[in-house]
């Protein structure tokens, strides 16, 4: 058994991303990127799509890292990072370098589930050793909450917005961790900032591997979600809970449940968000079962995944 | 003592010889995606690290967006980074030149220049590479093979140049010379040592010393970054020449901004980019007559406006031949270009647009002909010239 996280050491470790950055009060991704870096066991060079995360990181002259950096557009963190990793691989067996260096690709969920799964898609086809870290907030928020294909049944945003015919999104969220596993990379799992350990863990099974892995991350956005900032890790804990975000890996195609709560109904985590207050109409009653009865059929089909393999 | 490299002739076509100069480079990596006129370059250089020739990192991207991503990504990290492309996928990888430039990178890419869609043609003209004209990269047009492959080699040493970091385009007419076979002096490998070792000074690799490439730039700083990129394109111009120079001194042959073909006494000239040239020469050859002159462009970017004044001063007529349009816009872009260099001379010669070979149309010695004709009657002519004219389309 390989040693894994161990939070004495880590809480010690310097903050690589630091202080300073102009993500809002609440933001979970400034969380969850530091608990990455802390994990990370090797120098790392980070690349990150177009979103929240870069714009609020790296206003010029400043910026929020203290490891190698580089943002080039929205839909290509992946293919930015294909080169960052070949040209290492390059330099190295030229003797140029002989460090190892581990690779990390930000983006939000616009960025990964929409315009970027292509570019993400080729770079897991391709087998570069990075690991790409999706920050779910369900939305496109850095534009100001436009519905993205992450975005779930009747969650309301700018372009979904609560109207006298449609009362927010009436598509379902696409199921992209799914997706990626189907690329057969060596490692993929869903974490959420409220089971840090857990996240660790995963982030340095992921950095371990040889070749692509893959973290989908929940993300609470206060901005986005109409929710109290103080409330966004407690959020992640209960989406866990509700089994709305399951924790759960797959480590060379077999999965692993992470952990299996004493499930809470789907109300638990739609109520404190004030971008389902809708919901809680008499005459919207449909979609909260609709909801709850989605988040059980993806249980139950995570389960069969486990008992067939 | 000679510094001249020893050569063999072979007989290759443009996407070969392109393919062979970036063998005898080895770069660090190679990020490419298949498209026509281009494929072979992509094919060639798959043989090469299949058969252990290279050492280089060769990425097939899924897109060409994600190939110029990934070489933006390889140089950024202190690789020496190339591709090619043409038409669609020039334009699919728009946005990303842009970055490229700005990120100050000196990428090389071969583009084999094929008129954009719509409608679909695989066919030659320069829309691709003209509509990215602004894109900040320097860019090099090859007029046959041999150009095709020299200027790969200067384009590494233009582009990686301090005082210029900027990124280089070497553009080569679709099928005219991506597929035409042709004679060409391959170099042996010394030719390695023409463009040395790539030396980044901020690389991402460096984790002692984390650098943020692509940080936001906002009303107080974007300004000055342009400003920045600007110059980095006026300082490629001696660097062009020193570089063409060094060339010169290890291969013979003579490269600059422009070539002037028969232009000593020229009363009316053609400004030509590209293949088009060498069926000029071929029409002056014949001719031999010394009033009849010819401008090559091979760099539209930088412009060489000094050059051209020098050039055409003393020109009586002269026809600019654009193969690319400029819709709305005043004749083709090369045309709009040259005319506005000349608006300070006080003895200006006539102007005139010629639209050209779009899609592939064949140009040929009797059309050029043609020009010359006009040329000569507005030459004589003391009306203003119809301004905007096409050569070799129907109903014109």
């Amino acid at each position: 058994m390989t040693r894994l996280v161990r939070l004495k050491e880590i809480a010690g470790s310097e903050e690589l991303f630091t202080s300073g950055h102009r993500l809002c009060t609440g933001c979970a991704e400034a969380t969850i990127v530091r608990q990455i870096l802390h994990a990370a066991e090797n120098p790392v060079v980070v690349a990150n799509a177009t979103g929240c995360l870069e714009v609020a990181s790296t206003i010029y002259p400043y910026s929020a890292w203290k490891v190698p950096w580089i943002h080039s557009a929205f839909e290509n963190a992946a293919a930015t990072m294909s080169g960052v990793e070949s040209a290492y691989n390059a330099l190295k067996r030229k003797g140029k370098i002989d460090r190892k260096i581990d690779f990390i690709a930000f983006a939000g969920d616009g960025g990964t589930y929409d315009i970027g799964l292509q570019s993400l898609s080729g770079a897991l086809e391709r087998g570069h050793r990075m690991l790409y870290v999706c920050l779910d907030n369900e939305a496109y928020m850095n534009t100001g909450i436009q519905r993205s294909s992450a975005t779930p049944l009747g969650a309301w945003t700018t372009t979904t917005p609560v109207g006298e015919k449609i009362k927010g999104k009436s598509e379902y969220k696409k199921d992209l961790t799914d997706i990626i596993v189907a690329h057969g990379v060596p490692y993929v799992a869903q974490a959420s900032p409220s089971h840090f350990m857990d996240l660790m863990n995963k982030v340095q099974k992921a950095l371990r591997v040889e070749g692509p892995s893959f973290l989908n991350i929940f993300a609470p956005c206060p901005r986005g979600w109409r929710s109290e900032a103080e409330i966004s890790i407690q959020l992640s804990r209960i989406a866990v809970e509700t089994n709305y975000w399951p924790l759960f890996e797959i480590v060379n195609g077999t999965w692993k449940i992470n952990l299996k709560p004493r499930q809470k109904p789907i109300e638990e985590y739609l109520k404190p968000q004030k971008r389902f207050s809708h919901l809680f109409k008499p005459e919207n009653k449909w979609m909260l079962e609709d909801i709850q009865h989605t988040v059980d059929k993806r249980w139950e089909k995570l389960l069969k995944k486990i008992d067939n393999q | 003592m000679s510094k001249m490299i020893m050569s063999k002739p072979m007989a290759l076509n443009g996407d070969e010889a392109i393919t062979e100069a970036w063998k005898q480079i080895n770069p660090d990596v190679v990020a490419s995606y298949p498209i026509t006129p281009q494929t072979i370059i992509v094919e060639k250089f798959s043989e090469f690290v299949h058969d252990g020739l290279v050492e280089t990192e060769f990425i097939a991207a899924e897109s060409e967006h994600s190939a110029m991503s990934a070489c933006i990504g390889a140089a950024a990290a202190g690789g020496r980074a190339m591709t090619a492309t043409a038409s669609q996928g020039f334009a699919l990888m728009w946005e990303m030149l842009f970055i490229a430039s700005s990120m100050r990178l000196p990428i090389v890419m071969a583009v084999a220049n094929r008129a954009l869609s719509g409608p679909i043609n695989i066919h030659c003209d320069h829309s691709d590479s003209m509509g990215g004209r602004d894109s900040g990269w320097i860019q090099l047009y090859s007029e046959n093979v041999q150009e095709a492959y020299d200027n790969v080699f200067q384009a590494v040493r233009i582009g990686e140049d301090k005082r210029v970091r900027l990124p280089v385009m070497v553009c080569l007419d679709g099928f005219t010379t991506s597929h035409g076979v042709e004679r060409v002096e391959i170099f042996d490998d010394s030719i390695r040592n023409f463009v040395g070792e790539y030396h980044i000074d901020h690389s991402l690799l460096d984790v002692d010393n984390p650098v943020t490439y692509g940080a936001m730039n906002l009303q107080n700083y974007y300004f000055e970054q342009k400003r920045q990129q600007i110059e980095a394109m006026n300082n490629s111009r001696p660097v062009i020449k020193e570089v063409g120079k060094a060339f010169e001194e290890i291969s013979g042959r003579k490269y600059d901004f422009l070539e002037a073909y028969n232009m000593d006494n020229a009363e009316v000239a053609l400004v030509v980019i590209g293949s088009t040239a060498g069926t000029v020469k071929a029409l002056l050859d014949e001719e031999k007559d010394s009033r009849l002159g010819l401008l090559k462009m091979r760099t539209f970017r930088p412009f060489p406006a000094e050059e051209l004044i020098q050039h055409l001063r003393g020109c009586k007529a002269v026809a600019i031949l654009d193969r690319a349009g400029s819709y709305g816009g005043v004749g083709g872009p090369v045309y709009s270009e040259v005319r506005s260099a000349l608006y300070d001379e006080t003895e200006k010669p006539h102007i005139v647009s010629y639209i050209y070979g779009l899609g592939g149309r064949d140009t040929t010695k009797k059309m050029i002909k043609s020009v010359y004709t006009d040329l000569d009657s507005i030459a004589k002519s003391k009306d203003t010239p119809t301004p905007i004219r096409y050569l070799g389309v129907r109903g014109d």
